[in-house]
């Protein structure tokens, strides 16, 4: 029980009439990189979504079944969603730095959390990059506009300022998918490193990164989880045809 | 002008004869005609205030008191009115527009019927006609809110339960706050949604999140909606007619409850009430191109600014 | 677990509580309750527009024997518009003599006064818009009278003024006033029509042109110059068709009455114009791209595709682009006030003088006494207006609206 982060069990989601996901129930061991794959629409990002309920901004989205966080239901009603956030950091498909400048982006969760101390977040801020490996890049222009970095280091800065509220969870949604190889690398190690203290949940529809960086993958299919096991087993022996079917390519 | 518009690029067009070619000339000419003609009557009635005002215009009319029963001298209390007026009624409607606008953008679910009241309520107050308000400023803020400040602060003394600059500016406040709300609103809406997720998902409130990226981000659409609504309430008439413009006084409005001299009134006064209408013409003309100076340069920054974060939305 | 920073908590039940934040609610609270606001301002100007016009219906006793007082004694205590010094020089001094207040009728004391108006209006081509001057020589005289009787004047109930309604006269300010809405409707509906006919067809085929056939360099420069148009202040465009549009016009069709409901129809068209062109040209530019490429590659030609498919498609659109431009003119004060004449005769001249509803109330509310029935009626003027103004918004919004939406989603 130690070891398993996040449980799920019987999670559905509607939207309006439609159920998007059904009846879904998977174990998530702690301090490991688990991938979400599956065709787009499949329900894997809505599922990722649901962990640190940012599915709550829309209106339409109801939610039946259990979510337990090492074990508390944090659909219960007595549970407080922006101490969740705090605690369940999500990094964006598309880079989405706030339109100030690198420090101030990193300082923003801190200051939120009501940091106001100089030297403090000047440490949070130099945490935060080392440990997303831009600090060597960044440290002499922070108070550029964040907006003026590469693709790349934006997103490793949307990391740097997950990481500088401090997580349990990260949440990773095809966090490399609008960059270029070289960056996709950086992030694929950034997330290797970083597993050694968070937990990690990427979503991403490239099987070649599922395999290199996660050490569990579920595959979604339909609204449904098909099959879940170590990255291994699932790429070199899926026990579902649907699995086997996706992960050599015949559809999707 | 009809040359301009070539319809060769339908391939169509040209195989069905010359006819046709014709007709489809003519039709797409009098469309043209249409904008023409609109840009024409624009470009003159510009032309000819300019025109005539131009022999009055000068720094002195601007800022020297009118003389002589109003026959001579020039415009500067209408001139300090009018600003008065535009800055009373922007520190009314400027925080009402923008937190209703705020209200619309972050607050309202898509299907509430209090945000669709809402909607339907500024687009109303939008197209009620401006003597409306007059009357509203009339019958609310004076008869009622006035005259009972009067008896409850002031003995039943009569000050402000008569026409003054704070009643104009909250009336002219009032017609000009569908003109911010649609601004701040448009400007709000260019903010990405991925910027407001960015900061939910790093654990702030929604309060949080709008005071510190949506509000930042919605600043120069505030400045838009504040320059139009500045524009608009510089050039309108008809809600101060009967809440606080004067005709003419000796002295710049000391108080909010002191009356004031209004530009769009002063032209309105000087060409339908003055002694000498003829004799006055070249001061009329002159009031009238401040006035559109005044209005349209507002509303030309306006359009740049708001041209400039439509742009940036893309 | 080894995390880096020492104040990391793990999740337990205490720390997921749920929280109340003070700031957080107090903010939703205000937010909401400001967004109310627009909601009870509309509410609030029904009330308070229609409460003055209370009296008429019978209601207010106390306020009809104050008027008796004020008006007997001749002095308006309250007015409203402008008491200042310089006024004196002015006819139309508020705060003067009831003697003084007299020539300022805008209609005629007696019955038989209005061929008489007619001719004066004729008489004199060379005012500008004060019907104070085109009346002057007639109505002196007459006023006199008029003020002996007023007392028993202003005895007349609510049921008395409410016949009036009806006729065709507009004497607000006599010894035996009539408040005769028709001839302000008339004119109203004149000058309205006569916008609209000009304001209409300008401003769609000034649309279809931007939205159907301009280049996209063009549109960008048609719209904004057309959209400034919107900035111009109504008492500038008032002022315009006075000084200048008048007498060119004069010079043309020779007619007598310089400022008169075309004069006023033509400047208030200019005022529509942006209305009707934005929203139809918003409208037209909304019809579906495939409409248009399904036209075209059917071998018809940008014209045929402009009037027979984007046109029919946008009518809602125009539509109730049209409403709304009914609405601005039918509304519009200070250009009514400037161009019409101000004279409430009833003819199907286009050429002869015209009195608003609006124009009515903008020139006549600073004479009135608080209480008054006068008053009253022009606060009941006001109440109509904005019914009317409610009512074609509303016709626009939801019945427009619903349409267009049908009619692209094929529902």
């Amino acid at each position: 029980m130690r070891d398993i982060k996040i449980q799920v069990n019987d999670l559905s989601l509607y939207y309006g009439e439609k159920k998007a996901l059904k009846e879904i129930s998977m174990q998530i061991p702690a301090n490991k990189v688990t991938a979400l794959i599956g065709p787009s629409g499949c329900g894997k990002s809505t599922f990722l979504r649901c962990i640190n309920r940012m599915n709550d901004l829309i209106p339409s989205v109801k939610i039946t079944g259990e979510l337990l966080v090492e074990g508390i239901d944090i659909y219960d009603k007595n549970v407080d969603v922006v101490n969740i956030r705090k605690k369940i950091g999500m990094v964006f498909q598309k880079s989405n730095p706030f339109p100030k400048s690198i420090y101030e982006n990193i300082a923003y969760g801190p200051r939120i959390n009501g940091i106001k101390d100089k030297t403090q977040l000047d440490e949070i801020v130099e945490t935060s990059l080392r440990q997303a490996a831009i600090w060597d890049e960044l440290k002499d222009r922070l108070g550029d506009s964040a907006l003026g970095l590469s693709g790349g280091q934006q997103q490793r800065l949307c990391i740097a300022r997950t990481l500088a509220v401090s997580p349990d969870i990260i949440l990773m949604d095809e966090p490399a998918s609008a960059l270029d190889p070289i960056s996709t690398s950086k992030i694929e190690e950034l997330v290797h490193e970083l597993k050694e203290q968070y937990t990690i949940i990427i979503v991403t529809h490239n099987m070649q990164q599922a395999a290199r960086t996660s050490d569990h993958t579920a595959f979604f299919y339909m609204g449904e989880l098909i099959e879940m096991g170590k990255t291994n087993t699932i790429f070199t022996k899926p026990e579902k045809k649907q699995t086997e079917d996706y992960i050599t390519g015949r559809f999707g | 002008m009809e040359k301009a518009i070539s319809i060769t690029e339908n391939p169509f067009a040209k195989t069905n004869g010359r006819g046709k070619d014709v007709k489809e000339t003519a039709v797409v000419g009098l469309t043209q005609t249409a904008v023409v003609l609109i840009i024409a009557i624009l470009v003159i009635i510009l032309g000819i205030i300019i025109y005539q005002g131009r022999t009055k215009f000068s720094w002195e009319f601007i800022s020297s008191f009118p003389t002589d029963g109003m026959t001579q001298g020039g415009i500067f209390p209408a001139l300090i009115g009018t600003f008065i007026l535009v800055i009373v009624m922007s520190i009314a409607a400027v925080p009402f527009g923008t937190i209703t606008a705020i209200y619309l953008t972050e607050y309202a679910h898509e299907n509430s019927k209090f945000a669709a009241a809402v909607r339907f309520s500024i687009r109303t107050l939008a197209v009620v006609p401006s003597i409306i308000f007059g009357l509203f400023g009339l019958g609310f803020f004076i008869q009622f809110v006035g005259t009972g400040m009067d008896s409850a602060f002031n003995d039943g003394q009569l000050r402000w339960g008569q026409p003054n600059i704070l009643w104009a500016s909250l009336t002219m406040a009032l017609l000009t706050l569908p003109v911010i709300i649609v601004s701040v609103e448009e400007a709000l809406k260019t903010i990405p949604r991925e910027l407001r997720e960015a900061s939910l998902a790093l654990g702030a409130t929604k309060w949080q999140t709008i005071k510190h990226v949506v509000f930042p981000g919605s600043i120069s659409g505030i400045m838009t909606g504040t320059i139009l609504a500045v524009s608009r309430g510089a050039g309108e008439v008809a809600p101060i007619l009967f809440t606080g413009a004067a005709y003419y006084l000796a002295t710049l409005p000391g108080s909010l409850s002191d009356q004031f001299m209004n530009l769009g009134y002063h032209v309105y006064i000087m060409s339908t009430q003055s002694s000498d209408v003829e004799k006055t013409m070249p001061i009329q003309f002159a009031t009238t191109l401040v006035l559109l100076i005044l209005t349209l340069s507002l509303n030309l920054v306006a359009v740049i600014i708001r041209s400039r974060i439509r742009r940036k939305a893309k | 677990m080894n995390s880096p920073h020492p104040n990391k908590q793990t999740f337990t039940k205490e720390s997921l509580k749920k929280q109340f934040r003070l700031s957080e609610f107090l903010a939703e609270k205000v937010i909401s309750s400001v967004a109310f606001l627009s909601i009870a301002v509309i509410f609030l100007i029904f009330i308070f527009v229609f409460k003055e016009s209370l009296p008429l219906f019978g209601f207010n006793d106390k306020a009809k024997a104050n008027t008796e007082i004020q008006t007997t004694t001749g002095a308006a205590i309250e007015t409203y518009g402008s008491e200042t010094s310089t006024a004196d020089s002015e006819p139309e001094t508020y705060g003067a003599p009831a003697e003084s207040l007299e020539p300022e009728t805008y209609g005629s004391p007696t019955e038989d006064l209005n061929p008489v108006v007619e001719e004066t209006a004729a008489a004199e081509p060379e005012t500008y818009g004060t019907v104070t001057e085109d009346l002057n020589p007639d109505s002196a005289s007459e006023d006199v009278v008029a003020i002996d009787e007023k007392v028993t004047g202003n005895k007349e109930g609510a049921d008395k003024t409410w016949s009036t309604f009806f006729s065709t006269e507009w004497v607000p300010v006599s010894d035996n006033p009539r408040f005769g809405l028709i001839a302000l409707f008339i004119g109203t509906l004149k000058v309205t029509i006569i916008a609209m006919l000009i304001a209409g067809p300008l401003a769609i085929l000034a649309a279809v042109y931007t939205s159907c056939f301009a280049s996209n360099r063009r549109k960008e420069i048609i719209k904004p110059i057309i959209e400034m148009l919107a900035a111009f202040p109504s008492v500038v465009i008032g002022f315009f068709a006075m000084m200048v549009l008048a007498t060119f016009f004069q010079d043309i069709f020779g007619y007598d009455s310089r400022l008169n409901a075309f004069i006023g129809g033509v400047a208030m068209a200019l005022a529509a114009i942006p209305i009707i062109y934005t929203i139809s040209e918003d409208a037209l530019s909304s019809v579906p791209k495939t409409y248009t490429e399904a036209s075209l590659a059917l071998g018809a030609s940008k014209a045929q595709t402009a009037f027979s498919v984007i046109l029919p498609a946008a009518t809602p659109g125009i539509f109730a682009a049209l409403l709304l431009g009914v609405g601005r003119v039918f509304g519009e004060t200070m250009i009514a006030l400037m161009a019409t004449g101000n004279a409430a005769l009833l003819s199907a001249n286009p050429f002869e003088s015209v009195r608003t509803f609006a124009a009515t109330i903008g020139s006549e509310m600073a004479e009135t006494v608080f209480g008054e029935t006068h008053y009253s009626v022009l606060f009941f003027i006001g109440s109509l207006l904005f019914i009317f103004s409610f009512i074609l918004n509303a016709v626009a919004e939801f019945y427009v609206k619903g349409r267009l939406i049908k009619k692209f989603q094929g529902k």
